[in-house]
């Protein structure tokens, strides 16, 4: 043990990621420094942790269910998601991609985590791993594979690195003997990962 | 914006010794540009409290798997695309 004047926690092994304790001794840092103010992170946190799949879902079933709103929603994603009184975060750019039979989409941010968070909520862990931003675009059919999701050769796949200041989502295809469904049991079909496009959405309960 | 959608481009192959958002994996690569999104604030300036400006032009540009690991194995014919900023992009080589 380390035998210094300031206080801090213990510093122990394996008990936590140590990126959490970067975030701490970071956050200590910005507040003290003034950059930030405690409650400025704790509301961050707080609306962070706040949005939900459910957000974009409703996004999807809407398109799956009116054509002229998926038109809307594929040239300008956040104008869709306030048509909807959906927060569409601080992006100024939300782009929607369309998956069809022929083209297949899928997001991951190579660089460090950028995500739809307003509609998406908080990324899964696996989103954030260094072998899901690694292999997602050198070897993407390999690991939809792992994710139990095949792409036939056929279809053209696109992997979508978020580099910038844009947010993506994927607007997964409408499952086929749905089309009694209610848009609200739509949504519930919609899930997070088929969103990022390493899923399909969910089977209807009934057919 | 100096470059239109359909467009060949190439990422300069250049260092940088700081931050910024142009993944290593495309510099010297030559792609094709899908988008032309709108002009935003310097991240490399931004990363350092800077403002940011002049905004500076982003673009959706496309590359072939073949001609980002060329010496990879088998035919995945997949493409992926990246947000680049203008000045990493040059006339295609």
């Amino acid at each position: 043990m380390s035998e210094h004047d300031h206080d801090h926690p213990p510093i122990t092994n394996g008990e936590e990621p140590a990126a959490a304790e970067r975030a701490r001794a970071l956050e200590k840092v910005l507040v003290e420094k003034g950059v930030l103010r405690a409650e400025e992170i704790r509301a961050g946190i707080d609306w962070l942790v706040s949005r939900t799949p459910a957000d974009g879902a409703r996004l999807i079933a809407r398109a799956w269910v009116d054509p002229e709103f998926k038109r809307r929603l594929l040239t300008d994603a956040r104008a869709a998601a306030l048509e909807l009184g959906l927060d569409p975060g601080p992006s100024p750019v939300v782009v929607a991609l369309e998956n069809t039979e022929t083209v297949h989409h899928v997001i991951v941010c190579t660089l460090c985590s950028c995500y739809p968070r307003a509609l998406l909520g908080p990324p899964p862990a696996w989103y954030k791993s260094l072998p899901y931003r690694s292999r997602a675009v050198s070897d993407p059919r390999g690991v939809l594979a792992e994710f139990g999701l095949q792409i036939g050769d056929d279809v053209q796949l696109r992997v979508l690195d978020s580099t910038a200041d844009i947010r993506y989502l994927v607007i997964p295809r409408r499952p086929p003997g749905t089309d009694e469904l209610s848009e609200e049991d739509l949504a519930a079909l919609v899930t997070r990962d088929s969103m990022i496009g390493v899923a399909q959405p969910a089977a209807p309960a009934f057919a | 914006m100096t470059y239109g959608v359909g467009e060949q481009v190439t990422v300069a192959d250049r260092a940088h010794g700081g931050h910024h958002r142009t993944p290593s994996y495309i510099k010297g690569k030559t792609g094709r540009i899908e988008r032309v999104h709108a002009a935003f604030r310097n991240p490399e300036s931004r990363a350092y409290g800077g403002d940011g400006l002049p905004e500076v032009p982003l673009y959706l540009v496309s590359f072939a798997r073949s001609d980002l690991w060329p010496e990879a194995a088998g035919d995945s014919g997949h493409q992926v695309y990246v947000d680049v900023f203008e000045h990493w992009l040059e006339e295609a080589k």
